[in-house]
């Protein structure tokens, strides 16, 4: 990085994006940010001004200071000093926006990714069917409704015996 | 989702800063009553599941507060931390101490189904900020109602020691109930704007919604509602050690930027 300045002014929003790929979601650290879809926009200002919009998954999420921090710190390591990270909710967190490539991972990771939210009615009493990340019965039970995260609950798979974890539909 | 965000007038940015202050304030009391369950719930997993409930709901006062705020009310750490209980608005139901299992389920239960409808309708808020806040709490709720929905199924319909506890709960918190349905001032002008949701149309969907539920569901049965109720500034003596109790930290570090 030879000049300061105008290597800021000609940083392109896909280089943020790049960046932002980077960085883990401290709860689950095998997706990023960007595979969660909580970055929604990234702009640079012809002065080198660089803004992220990003949006909360769960609004009470104790990691939010964490994101935010992270957020503002990789694209410090691009060179730039003019960072804003604001925080939007429109339109509001859905783990639809969680890419095939990064619901992959979670499997693997042994967290049964989210099934699709659909149209359902909004205030509903029964829950979605899940899948075992590890055998893919649908052959499971629920044994907690609140898990370790705010966006995860418990589960155990009769087929194989398995206690796991399963992101909520939200 | 609404359009677009109109210029509230001062009495209607009055009335709504008052609302959302009512609003949080229900929150952050059950939220604390929840989590005085961290460590003492029958087993792990409800000890969790009810510190998930009680951050969830601690975030929607947030939600509520920030709007405020961006109104221009108070500092939303201000607001939660350095108002006694003459000046918190929470209803007497959510102050009351937590009791035993069943008696914070039938709470529970009773102020999700309020607050997943109240939620529901306000996504219809001609206002945009607070059809947005909505949108965003409305997905969380439906998780904490499932849960205690289904609490309150398995107590009443446990053992009889479980059905007694469920009853006796019922009947201690539903003469409490009523008082979230009571509006605010210039709650009225803000619902006829479509700014807020028509709380007599929520009263009514939640009445049947519990109904169902805890009596031909669970067979409990549903003592009278109460004609009148003290309004959400008469608090019982529950409310000021809770309080005391949650704002300690904040009191005893008044210059603390991390807490």
């Amino acid at each position: 990085m030879e000049e300061h300045t105008s290597s800021t002014i000609n940083l392109q929003p896909s280089t943020v994006w790049a960046a932002l790929a980077s960085v883990p979601d401290p709860e689950i650290p095998v997706v990023s940010i960007t595979d969660m879809g909580m970055v929604r926009d990234v702009t640079v200002s012809d002065a080198g001004r660089v803004t992220v919009t990003f949006t909360p998954t769960f609004s009470g999420c104790p990691a939010l200071h964490v994101i935010r921090d992270s957020i503002e710190q990789a694209v410090r390591d691009l060179g730039v000093t003019d960072i804003e990270v604001k925080s939007t909710l429109t339109p509001p967190w859905t783990t639809d926006w969680i890419g095939d490539d990064a619901r992959e991972r979670l499997r693997q990771y042994g967290i049964a990714p989210p099934a699709p939210t659909g149209e359902g009615q909004l205030i509903q009493l029964d829950a979605e069917p899940t899948r075992c990340p590890r055998c893919g019965s649908l052959n499971v039970r629920m044994t907690a409704s609140f898990g370790p995260t705010l966006c995860k609950r418990m589960y155990v798979c009769d087929a194989c015996r398995e206690p796991f974890e399963g992101f909520k539909s939200l | 989702m609404t359009t677009g965000t109109q210029a509230l007038t001062d009495t209607q940015t009055q009335a709504l800063l008052l609302k959302l202050t009512v609003l949080a304030d229900d929150e952050i009391v059950v939220a604390h009553r929840n989590g005085e369950w961290t460590g003492h719930a029958p087993i792990l997993e409800e000890d969790i599941a009810l510190a998930n409930i009680a951050q969830d709901e601690l975030g929607h006062a947030g939600l509520y507060l920030t709007l405020a705020q961006n109104l221009g009310g108070s500092d939303p750490d201000q607001v939660a931390f350095w108002r006694g209980p003459d000046d918190y608005l929470n209803t007497r139901l959510v102050e009351l101490p937590k009791g035993d299992w069943a008696f914070t389920m039938i709470r529970q239960f009773l102020y999700d189904t309020y607050e997943a409808l109240w939620l529901e309708a306000a996504t219809r808020s001609t206002y945009a900020p607070l059809a947005e806040i909505a949108a965003k709490a409305a997905r969380e709720e439906k998780f904490h109602l499932q849960h205690t929905a289904l609490w309150a199924e398995r107590l009443a319909l446990g053992t009889p020691e479980s059905e007694r506890r469920t009853q006796a709960a019922l009947t201690e918190l539903w003469p409490h109930a009523a008082q979230l349905f009571q509006p605010t001032h210039g709650e009225a002008e803000l619902t006829a704007a479509g700014i807020l949701p028509d709380l007599n149309a929520v009263h009514v969907r939640w009445t049947d919604l519990v109904t169902r539920h805890l009596t031909e569901k669970c067979g409990l049965t549903l003592p009278a509602t109460p004609d009148a109720q003290p309004g959400r500034d008469t608090h019982t003596e529950h409310l000021a050690p809770l309080l005391e109790e949650m704002q300690s930290v904040a009191r005893e570090y008044p210059t603390a930027e991390v807490w």
